[in-house]
């Protein structure tokens, strides 16, 4: 497996601010990485010296093998980098800029170049400050599904496109990993992650929190439970395990880590189970815990 | 009147934004004017003198397009005369500037909306900004009121309000040009060329007409209707220190009041961040493909329209020429002191050098406004996702600088063709003299991407290093400042040309400090951080 980013032990700070603080990432080559954390907690930054616009104070950085501060130029050629605000020149349409990008990149695929117009239903014609921002996000987005690159950095892109062109958004990133290219998805959209990454990395406060495969996270969380049962539970409270146990009667809920489920569900079915509801751990939950770990510590 | 609820709000904010633009362009404005009795007492310290300057005046219709009739031999009358088309061109330059960026800025850049989301009137921006420039006006009219005071009370005041209404009259126009265009650089350069219009109306009527008179004060001589079409031909008529006619100011009263009228009626017609003149929808397909063909295609109206104002300006000016020198030829005392300083071709060599020389200054403002642009594209975070593609940050620059120097050449050669149009003689002299000036724009352009490129944060001081190098060139003389200030300028170690030997020591080593300098900004630029 080979990797189309490694950075370790990423340093940035301005002026007092520490921006990175020892971050550490890895996505390996065909997959959907998706690059989560808190506003402020580094994310931007990160991508940017990806992008060889910042320069890391220490640490190490490779970008499809190379260093992305020395070999900006090379690099970039087989990048496309969509930022969440996009600004455009007042005076050029949105197709003179999808096709300045599309060259300076150093090609872009006329057909894909069509569809993708039609299916974000885009209008090129018109220029820079006449279109919302949800359309400049498109023109970006168009701009950078059309180039023919071997990956594909994208900072919160979808922010402003309505539901449907989240849709289409997700199909789109859905079929440059049928190419075999390699994203990574920096998002606040939980969902829109849960849908489309393979893997993903938490970041919080210039340091990676949490990576790994939506599986592996899942593992270390908790599994919400409500059960009817046809006796009065009883020994639930003492397994391992077990959190914010509430029973009313017959109720019973409760949340439990994956790795007590088995002995709660053994535990209930003692009891005679009339119904059960189990909830897996959401994305949601996982960054939640988080953030409010750092609120904690903060 | 609901549609100004929150002006005074906005108008307070306008001059917290505007701390250090407005007492600027007030200070150089003032120091121009106040500067002038001081020079004119050493060049006509004798009554006989300034009698003398007055025939000339009243003969010369060069001299009277060139700075306008004159109506009295009082130090007061002639420093009106004197400075009064320029700093009334200044006033209303900033006139024009602060109502645009109070205006078609805000709105252009999406401020205006959250700002009109408040508790602020359809018509409290526009309130605010004309406001705004009220307080440039008034403190400018005060000022040269007081500086003046000495040369007599009356006209002092008559010249400060005639400053002030000018540089009102022309931040109405801007204030109907921004409800038309989408754009404020298009809004600054519209109005600007207004302002253009103004001069050549005025420098036509004036040259036309018979000018002022030596003999009979005010029994008027002739003016123009060109003279009277023109704003800056009122700030002439209104006549300060020599029988004021004090009725011009309620025609600056009324053209103001027009053109506010007008523009308050379309602010209050249209929506916020739209224009009466739409954008129109470009191509769906783009041609543009290189980083440097983006920067032609941001540059290139900007280029085109210095291009005009420069060549024009050689144009009128070269028409001028000959005029100016028979000024001396028709006063023979002087016509004696300058034929022992090389005769009659000695007197337009020095009109031509110091012409060519004021356009070089201007030229510094161009090529300082070519480099920030830079600045604007990266601040307004377009260059980013430009340099995210394979575009090196010196392929970047270099589109942008090869505009900004290049440019900077090309217009004063177009100058210097002007010339030629306009004069007809001498044309490889003058072409040279124009082009000599380009080695000191370029130092002062090294010198902008010098600190685009090491701390872009105070990149936009390189205004400020325009403004002192005019101000050095143009009243720096004037005011006996000390030779060690005036040699920081880079035009001052230019050659005197044409009429001077050329001297290419100077000139190669104006050059090669602009190389470093260039040289220097772009080292840093390679190595720094994008600021973002």
């Amino acid at each position: 497996m080979t990797k189309a980013i490694t950075v370790s032990g990423l340093h940035k700070s301005f002026g007092g601010t520490q921006a990175l603080d020892g971050l550490d990432l890895e996505v390996t080559t065909g997959e959907v990485h998706g690059f989560l954390g808190p506003n402020g907690a580094g994310k931007s930054t990160t991508l940017r010296v990806l992008l060889g616009l910042l320069r890391a104070d220490s640490g190490a950085a490779q970008v499809l093998g190379r260093d992305p501060w020395a070999d900006a130029v090379e690099v970039h050629r087989r990048i496309a980098y969509v930022p969440g605000d996009v600004t455009l020149w007042r005076n050029l349409s949105g197709g003179e800029v999808i096709d300045l990008y599309g060259r300076l990149r150093g090609g872009l695929d006329a057909g894909r170049r069509a569809t993708l117009i039609e299916r974000f239903e885009l209008d090129p014609t018109k220029k820079g400050r006449t279109y919302s921002k949800g359309n400049r996000q498109k023109v970006a987005l168009v701009a950078a599904f059309a180039s023919d690159v071997d990956l594909l950095i994208l900072d919160e892109p979808t922010s402003g496109l309505d539901p449907l062109m989240e849709e289409v958004f997700q199909r789109c990133v859905e079929e440059e990993r049928e190419r075999g290219r390699t994203v990574l998805l920096s998002s606040h959209i939980l969902s829109e992650v849960e849908e489309l990454c393979d893997r993903v990395s938490i970041i919080r406060r210039g340091r990676t929190v949490e990576t790994g495969s939506l599986a592996d996270l899942r593992h270390l969380t908790r599994t919400s439970v409500t059960a009817e049962l046809a006796g009065t539970p009883n020994g639930l409270a003492h397994l391992p395990g077990v959190h914010d146990l509430d029973v009313q009667g017959h109720r019973v809920r409760l949340q439990v880590d994956t790795d007590g489920l088995d002995a709660v569900l053994r535990q209930l079915s003692e009891s005679g189970v009339r119904s059960l509801t189990s909830t897996p751990p959401t994305l949601e939950e996982l960054f939640l815990r988080h953030y409010q770990n750092e609120g904690a510590t903060s | 009147m609901t549609s100004l609820v929150g002006t005074g709000v906005l108008l307070r904010f306008n001059l917290r934004r505007d701390r250090l633009m407005i007492p600027v362009w007030v200070a150089v404005n003032t120091l121009m004017v106040l500067s002038m009795p001081n020079t004119l007492k050493g060049l006509y310290g004798t009554q006989a003198e300034r009698a003398d300057l007055l025939d000339q005046v009243a003969t010369n219709a060069s001299l009277r397009a060139l700075i306008g009739p004159v109506f009295d031999d009082s130090l007061g009358a002639l420093t009106a005369w004197r400075v009064g088309v320029y700093a009334g061109a200044l006033a209303a330059v900033t006139g024009l500037l602060v109502v645009v960026r109070h205006t078609r800025d805000e709105e252009e850049t999406g401020r205006q909306e959250l700002l009109s989301s408040g508790v602020v009137g359809r018509r409290a921006s526009l309130t605010a900004a004309l406001l705004a420039a009220a307080v440039a006006g008034g403190v400018l009219a005060l000022l040269v009121t007081a500086g003046l005071a000495g040369q007599g009370v009356v006209g002092a005041l008559a010249f400060g309000l005639g400053l002030a209404a000018v540089g009102m009259l022309f931040a109405t126009t801007a204030a109907i040009v921004a409800q038309l265009t989408e754009s404020a650089r298009l809004a600054r350069g519209l109005t600007a060329g207004v302002l253009g219009v103004a001069f050549v109306l005025r420098a036509s009527g004036d040259s036309a007409s018979t000018g002022g008179t030596s003999q009979a004060f005010g029994s008027g001589g002739g003016s123009s209707v060109l003279t009277w079409l023109s704003p800056l031909g009122w700030l002439s008529q209104l006549r300060p220190f020599a029988a004021e006619r004090w009725w011009v100011l309620l025609l600056f009263a009324a053209a103001i009041a027009g053109q506010g009228a007008l523009a308050y009626v379309l602010a209050g017609r249209r929506d916020v961040g739209m224009s009466f003149v739409p954008t129109r929808p470009g191509p769906p397909v783009g041609r543009l493909g290189t980083a440097g063909a983006l920067a032609w295609r941001l540059q290139r109206g900007a280029v085109l329209g210095w291009s005009l104002g420069f060549f024009l300006a050689g144009v009128v000016y070269g028409g001028l020429t000959d005029g100016v020198a028979d000024l001396v030829g028709d006063n023979e005392r002087a016509r004696e002191i300058f034929e022992r300083m090389g005769g009659h071709s000695g007197i337009t060599d020095a009109f031509l050098a110091s012409m060519t020389g004021m356009l070089g200054l201007v030229a510094a403002l161009y090529i300082v406004a070519s480099v920030l642009r830079l600045h604007g594209e990266e601040t307004s975070m377009r260059a980013e996702p430009v340099l995210a593609n394979a575009v090196g940050r010196l392929r970047w620059a270099s589109g942008h600088l090869v505009i900004a120097f290049g440019g900077s050449a090309l217009i004063m050669l177009l100058a210097g063709l002007g010339f030629a149009v306009g004069y007809g003689k001498q044309v490889g002299p003058v072409l040279g003299a124009c082009l000599v000036q380009v080695a000191a724009v370029w130092v002062v352009g090294g010198l902008a991407v010098l600190l685009y490129g090491l701390a872009p944060r105070v990149a936009p001081l390189a205004w400020g290093v325009a403004g002192a190098v005019l101000l050095i060139g143009w009243v720096g003389p004037a005011l006996d400042v000390p030779q060690v200030v005036l040699d920081l300028s880079p035009f001052g170690h230019l050659p005197k040309l044409p009429g001077g030997d050329m001297e290419w020591g100077p000139v190669l080593v104006l050059l090669a400090l602009a190389a470093v300098l260039v040289t220097g900004g772009l080292a840093g630029l390679r190595r720094r951080d994008l600021t973002t």
